[in-house]
């Protein structure tokens, strides 16, 4: 009896140890590593994909970006793990990776139960529906009625189902397993109605046989506020990613660009001063170098620079800013100050 | 005169010349009348079926030439808006991602060495198989014993920085060879058994020689770039997974059918448990607790890698399917044969590598190549564990590069993918129909 009490102790000590390390200081093992292991999507147009020559691109890789930037000056240390909708928690809480940056909705399960923190929100996503303008609906709730295509087993589909109910409309659905048989259906006719979340909506637009025909509903029927993550109980870590992030927020409010960035280290206003790390000594704080701002924003870019280059109007996604926008423009994109 | 009348003879004293036969029974329209047209149901049979043919053969050569598009920077030179007519196959998009389909994301300057390790495997491969190749032995040693260690330095650098450790562990493994051969060897002499010491002791020194010297070549910095398992991709993971796993599955896959078949019930039971339970979870199951389960009860810190995980799953699962496929052949073997070799003196190891493996292999030939085939095709569920297959970078590619969005695209992206499945596929079912007109001696029917 004693030696199983004492052996139950030895593993309740061993796991403790376990925790302990897991909640190890990152940033340590980051400098100590070289780079950042960064988690992204297996392929999210305008968020994670590889480009021509393979190299990653959008605004979740820009994310693991800036935080590499933040910490060794250089945008590049980033080796990339393309998880699965499974697999990334796993992988996170196992040490696998080091953040998470792969269009993770933000939401309390996550937050609490699973032992994560999500680090800021980078994109603001919801559920919309795309019609066939020839339909000639203009809101969704005209879509009594209608057949409507989507994925199986995502909450894609419960959202749907909630919407028609709590609006006494009558619907049909029909699900697939994967994202591009939905749109070969809808393409085909085999429904009137898709839908996924907005961003996937404007990428998979592109798909469709004639992209010009179709339109996207103003209803957004849920909320999908995508955001990196990193595990629970690291607070310096937690606080890095956040900054990251907030900083490219801030940058662009002050209209402070990767190209105009050399310039705007000279300037007089106090508050680019401080988020360029001419003045203060935050960087020291976040346990990086006080020119963190200054190669973010000189190497990544601010958020909207982000935001234009892989899914803004000049890309092949073509999606506006919309609620994304600042919260000064009328968008909710709002980051606490640098001082 | 008139009773001399000469006697027309009314026996041909010569051969009447050959009539060519009937031009409706030869050549090609006889064959036709013959085959195609004898009466009127074969008739319209036919008249269907070159319908059918027509119609099959025209769609694909209208998708995929007359209707295709060739060159292309983006999804512009692919969309129906864009050229004005509906456009078939898009292998603009192929061209432009031919490279990364090949080799995924290893890094440009790098890949060199995926080429040379391709080239020296093809070129092994074929020497192995063509016949009247000299050296073909000394080829298959080399493919067996240097091919491996050279492709797996070239492919991720090598210079793994070996543990003290892992030396130590294997300078033990091989005194505890030494020793054990040593008292099998003092013991069988005592008994008065004659037992050669040079041979007998020949075997373990060679085999940790060969081990010593891969432990060498892998520590050794040859000064090539390490590169990382997730940026590997394509083609090269598709093949690295499926050579692998066939490699190593047939070797493992025989020892437990042979352990099946054991009389020794701890080996018969190990056997059984092993084959029953690889064979009892799906393939999925292995790479997903492989990917995501593993990782929660491993140590901080202690992390292997991915494709080597994915690899020891799928090698342990393809041999015991294997393994069920050479039973099936070792119980084919009639019991004659296993009692002659026993009447022959031949030890149990000679007796199943001379006389029963052979034959019983040679009879589950197409067997041990449909689970090859099988197992090829189930390297693109490495997909779900984040590593991206031939199959899995054109998903990739079609489904999440926005400058290539297009109806074309996407289809032209899957074609291409099952062709170049098909290929691999089909290679491997000629090679083995060829086997087994080569060894069909006797079984002829």
């Amino acid at each position: 009896m004693k030696t199983k009490i004492l052996s139950i102790a030895a593993g309740a000590a061993i796991s403790m140890m376990a925790a302990q390390a897991a909640s190890a200081a990152t940033l340590d093992d980051v400098k100590k590593k070289g780079h950042i292991q960064c988690g992204v999507s297996q392929g999210l147009a305008g968020f994670s994909n590889p480009d021509d020559k393979g190299n990653w691109t959008g605004m979740d890789v820009d994310v693991c970006r800036a935080v590499a930037a933040a910490v060794f000056g250089d945008a590049t240390k980033v080796k990339y793990t393309p998880l699965s909708a499974k697999e990334r928690f796993t992988a996170l809480q196992s040490g696998e990776v080091d953040m998470l940056s792969r269009n993770t909705t933000w939401t309390a399960t996550r937050d609490t139960a699973l032992g994560l923190n999500f680090a800021g929100v980078n994109y603001y996503d919801g559920q919309g529906f795309m019609v066939r303008k020839s339909l000639g609906v203009t809101s969704a709730l005209q879509l009594a009625g209608a057949a409507v295509c989507t994925n199986t087993g995502t909450t894609t589909e419960l959202n749907v189902a909630d919407y028609f109910r709590a609006n006494n409309m009558k619907y049909e659905v029909v699900a697939f397993e994967k994202a591009d048989e939905v749109v070969q259906a809808y393409d085909k006719g085999r429904c009137d109605v898709y839908t996924t979340d907005a961003s996937g909506l404007y990428s998979q637009r592109l798909k469709l046989s004639n992209a010009d025909d179709h339109i996207v509903l103003p209803e957004i029927i849920s909320k999908e506020p995508l955001g990196p993550v990193v595990r629970q109980g690291d607070d310096q870590w937690f606080n890095l990613v956040k900054w990251s992030l907030f900083l490219m927020v801030n940058a662009e409010e002050m209209g402070v660009t990767s190209k105009n960035v050399d310039e705007m280290k000279g300037s007089s206003n106090p508050a680019v001063k401080r988020l360029l790390g001419v003045e203060g000594n935050f960087g020291e704080n976040l346990g990086v170098g006080n020119d963190w701002g200054y190669n973010i924003i000189k190497q990544v870019g601010n958020y909207g620079e982000s935001f234009d280059a892989n899914v803004g109007p000049d890309t092949p996604l073509g999606i506006a800013r919309g609620v994304n926008a600042l919260w000064s423009k009328g968008g909710i994109q709002y980051a606490p100050p640098v001082r | 005169m008139a009773g001399e009348a000469k006697i027309q003879p009314y026996v041909r004293t010569e051969m009447a010349p050959t009539m060519p036969p009937p031009p409706s029974t030869v050549g090609i329209v006889g064959w036709m009348r013959a085959n195609l047209f004898s009466d009127w149901i074969n008739t319209i049979l036919t008249l269907v079926g070159l319908y059918l043919v027509y119609i099959t053969v025209d769609t694909i050569y209208d998708w995929a030439f007359y209707r295709a598009v060739w060159t292309g920077e983006d999804n512009k030179a692919c969309l129906e808006k864009e050229v004005g007519f509906p456009v078939g196959a898009c292998w603009a998009f192929v061209n432009a991602k031919f490279s990364q389909f090949v080799y995924g994301r290893y890094p440009f300057e790098e890949r060199w060495r995926v080429d040379i390790t391709f080239l020296v495997g093809a070129i092994g491969l074929a020497w192995m198989i063509i016949e009247n190749l000299p050296y073909r032995k000394w080829v298959s040693v080399f493919m067996a014993a240097v091919f491996p260690i050279m492709a797996l330095i070239l492919l991720t650098g090598g210079n793994f920085e070996l543990s003290s450790g892992s030396w130590k562990v294997l300078s033990f493994l091989a005194i505890a060879a030494f020793v054990g051969v040593a008292i099998v060897g003092v013991r069988a002499q005592s008994k008065g058994v004659d037992f050669d010491f040079s041979t007998a002791l020949m075997i373990p020194a060679a085999i940790f020689a060969y081990l010593f010297f891969v432990f060498f070549l892998v520590d050794f910095d040859f000064g090539l770039r390490h590169v990382e398992t997730p940026l590997w991709g394509g083609l090269l993971v598709t093949l690295v997974v499926a050579i692998t796993g066939i490699v190593a599955s047939l070797p493992i896959g025989i020892l437990l059918a042979l352990g099946r078949r054991s009389s020794m019930p701890v080996v018969r039971m190990a056997s059984v448990i092993f084959i029953e339970f690889w064979r009892g979870v799906p393939l999925i199951t292995v790479l997903f607790m492989s990917s995501v389960m593993l990782p929660l009860f491993l140590p901080e810190g202690v992390n292997f890698d991915k494709l080597l995980r994915c690899l020891i799953g799928v090698a342990l699962f393809s041999a015991a399917y294997m393994a069920e496929v050479v039973r099936g052949g070792l119980q084919a073997i009639p019991k004659g044969q296993y009692e002659g070799a026993m009447a022959l003196g031949l030890p149990y190891w000679k007796m199943m590598g001379l006389i029963v493996l052979p034959q019983a292999l040679k009879l589950v030939i197409p067997g041990i190549v449909n689970t090859f085939i099988g197992l090829f095709k189930d390297t693109t569920l490495v997909l779900i564990i984040g590593l991206f297959d031939l199959l899995g970078i054109i998903q990739l590619n079609v489904t999440a590069d926005a400058k290539w969005f297009a109806p074309s695209v996407h289809n032209t992206g899957y074609v291409f993918a099952g062709i170049a499945f098909w290929i691999f596929c089909f290679g491997m079912s000629r090679y083995s129909i060829y086997m087994e007109n080569k060894l069909h001696t006797g079984h002829k029917r």
